[in-house]
């Protein structure tokens, strides 16, 4: 009798599908988020081989190794594959993985949406990867694709960019409807709001962040297509529009989407920070409040992309004004996460290496932010090196350093095994190394005036863009070794236990060592 | 999925398409924040210019400028580019314009001022900007009027306004097609 109810409850909790089918037909949240990292991996890797081929070009003055036509190709096609190929679908994915175990739900709330909102992914990208391949060329206008280089003179592929991200679109704004609805719905009994783990809480604010402005992103480009090839004049001044129309629209979706891709690397660096300094978070719920102006305030703060096309005085100081006060929450986050390390008994594994490094740099990215809202000053830095030097800084060792952190401290939750610690701070130190010997220097040849999203320069800058090529290379190359490492655990490796870090909070330590198929199938009690 | 599960699935779902239908809106919000601001220095077509052709004011200088937008092989310059002028006084000016293609071309001109301040104390009652297209036959030649009036309210500190117009031709297609081709003949622009 006993055996016929196991083999009924074997039945009932089964375990992933047998071959290469479980990945099409998934809708368990774990294996949706261990497709949406790879995927993000695969694009970090193609979006930086192109970084690659730029840092080669600029590696000595004069055109050497590429066409200017496939320079800008390369330079468009990184920012946007890095922006919505890595970065989001990284933070997805991790979302995926974490969210519903945080919170103490079985699963993400629209499963089926959730294999949807992956699974149209990789055809956006094949279709804006494919353009490279045809007549004309691949998009070259740029990632902020400013019409009237996006329309009028635009490559014929750029239609192809067009449904690319209107695709990206739908598959973000499903994603966050999918986190909005777990967080909101199927939080475990016993979890309020401000109990949430702050992971939570970043990716609560961040989709609704995404579901305010990727359809502004989406009526953005479907102006563009309907100027294209419908005869509307959006952004056509010949027809009665105009085109710095397109940059308000752009910046209204843009600015917010920066803070899309830096919330929840702040949530991921809170976790990471209290755990190896073995003490509370520092003000939970000061870092709530300040995510969440940091995230109101994003809506009023996109001209200052813009100051030097032309605004009324009183616009510019306002918008001077208004991105200067983002500079208040995030500063309490920084005080906050300095605090919790102050007095910790701190250990230095991969992780906390990375988190380390996340706040001292992201801080300094943050630094040159302040510096370009000066509207004055902007007007010098505008389309600078400087201006590359700076989101770089707040993107790279911000939102992707962030990222690896977080890779390293959930990978043994997610495969059972621990990774090499000494590879893992070799990762570490090769990448930290190559990240400021390749953005450093291009605040000095900012500052003393190379213009940016150029394929050649002057004399005088050959110095510094010689030493920034050698560090992007050390840095490309320090990413083999990442994928080296999570391939190596993945593997195998020392069994993790189900804590895995010494005084790990939260409920995602409480499962075991890799988290079973089906967690939470009954909602845990939250007490503390 | 329970009750409040799809309540917010609705709710979000709203939000997108309002959001959506907001990306669009803008374009029309835009048009009325820069009719307030002169945020784009265009100057519209005035009803009640009359009402600022007052006493004569002080002397200011006008400058007239002229931009060919890309690819439009029209002559297109100010008859006079500099001149000083009195606030409160009615004052004409012409643009010369001339066809130098051998085929019919309907052109555009956009307006522009600047600084865009200026924009509210400039009245003008007739303008070649104002036209949805000026049409010239091959080798025709035409002056294009402008009838303006500057208020005597202008700010103080403004001492010079610069009028610039860009001229667009009106039938350029979106070159998604690489090798532009001129003789190619496609419906004009709305």
């Amino acid at each position: 009798m006993s055996a016929v109810i196991e083999s009924h409850d074997h039945e009932h909790h089964h375990g992933p599908a047998k071959g290469i089918t479980r990945w099409f037909y998934t809708t368990n949240h774990k294996d949706i988020g261990t497709l949406y990292l790879w995927f993000s991996f695969a694009m970090f890797l193609i979006g930086g081989a192109m970084a690659m081929v730029i840092r080669a070009e600029l590696f000595q003055p004069g055109m050497q190794i590429v066409e200017p036509e496939f320079y800008n190709q390369m330079l468009t096609l990184h920012g946007l594959i890095m922006v919505f190929g890595a970065v989001m679908p990284a933070f997805v994915g991790l979302a995926n993985w974490l969210v519903p175990m945080m919170v103490g739900a079985p699963d993400m709330a629209l499963p089926r949406m959730n294999n949807l909102s992956f699974w149209i992914l990789p055809f956006a990208f094949t279709v804006l990867l494919s353009s490279l391949f045809m007549e004309g060329g691949a998009p070259n206008f740029g990632w902020t694709f400013y019409a009237p280089l996006s329309t009028t003179y635009a490559p014929p592929s750029v239609t192809f960019f067009i449904f690319s991200v209107h695709i990206m679109g739908a598959s973000s704004i499903m994603g966050s409807i999918n986190v909005i609805v777990t967080i909101m719905n199927m939080r475990a009994p016993g979890m309020t709001l401000m109990k949430m783990p702050l992971f939570v809480w970043s990716w609560l604010i961040t989709a609704y962040l995404l579901i305010a402005v990727m359809p502004v992103l989406a009526g953005a480009v479907t102006m563009m297509l309907m100027d294209i090839h419908f005869g509307t004049s959006f952004f056509d001044a010949a027809g009665g529009g105009d085109p710095v129309l397109f940059q308000h629209i752009f910046w209204f979706f843009g600015h917010p989407e920066v803070y899309i891709m830096i919330l929840p690397a702040f949530g991921i660096t809170s976790h990471i920070i209290e755990t190896f300094s073995r003490k509370q978070l520092f003000g939970h719920a000061s870092m709530v409040w300040a995510m969440t102006s940091i995230a109101i305030l994003s809506f009023v703060v996109w001209a200052h992309h813009m100051f030097t096309v032309g605004m009324p005085l009183a616009a510019e100081l306002f918008f001077m004004w208004a991105t200067m006060l983002i500079a208040v929450p995030t500063g309490v986050k920084v005080f906050n996460w300095v605090t919790t390390m102050f007095k910790g008994s701190i250990t230095y594994e991969t992780p906390m290496l990375f988190s380390i490094a996340f706040v001292v740099l992201f801080t300094i990215g943050g630094f040159s932010g302040l510096m370009l809202a000066i509207t004055p000053a902007d007007f010098q830095y505008h389309d600078t090196y400087f201006v590359v030097a700076h989101f770089h800084y707040v993107l790279v060792p911000g939102a992707i350093f962030s990222i690896m952190a977080a890779v390293y401290f959930w990978i043994p939750k997610w495969t059972g095994n621990m990774y090499d610690e000494r590879l893992g701070k070799l990762h570490f130190w090769l990448s930290f190394i190559g990240v400021n010997v390749t953005f450093f220097p291009q605040h000095w040849i900012g500052l003393a005036g190379m213009p940016r999203r150029v394929p050649d320069y002057a004399l005088q800058f050959a110095d510094w863009n010689m030493v920034s090529s050698v560090g992007a290379f050390l840095f490309g190359a320090s990413q083999i070794l990442f994928l080296f490492i999570v391939i190596k655990t993945v593997m195998g490796g020392k069994k993790a236990t189900p804590e895995v870090w010494e005084g790990a909070r939260g409920l995602e330590w409480t499962v075991e060592s890799p988290a079973p198929y089906h967690t939470f199938t009954t909602p845990p009690k939250v007490t503390q | 999925m329970n009750e409040g599960g799809k309540k917010t699935i609705k709710l979000l779902c709203f939000a997108v398409l309002g959001m959506f239908t907001f990306s669009f809106a803008l374009v029309p919000l835009y048009d009325v924040f820069c009719d307030i601001t002169g945020l784009n220095g265009k100057v519209t077509q005035s009803t009640n210019a009359e009402t600022s052709i007052t006493a004569e004011g002080r002397e200011i200088g006008l400058q007239f400028i002229s931009h060919n937008n890309a690819g439009m092989p029209w002559v297109f310059k100010p008859s006079k580019k500099v001149l000083k002028i009195k606030t409160g006084t009615l004052h004409e000016a012409t643009f010369y314009a001339k066809n130098t293609t051998n085929k019919i071309m309907t052109a555009r001109a956009v307006n522009s001022v600047a600084p865009s301040n200026a924009k509210n104390y400039i009245k003008k009652i007739e303008c070649f900007c104002f036209a949805e297209g000026i049409e010239l036959m091959p080798g025709e030649e035409i002056l294009l009027p402008i009838k303006m009036v500057v208020d005597n309210e202008l700010p103080q500190e403004i001492k010079n306004i610069v009028l610039s117009y860009t001229i667009f031709d009106s039938n350029i297609e979106h070159s998604i097609i690489m090798n532009h081709d001129s003789d190619h003949e496609m419906e004009p622009s709305i």
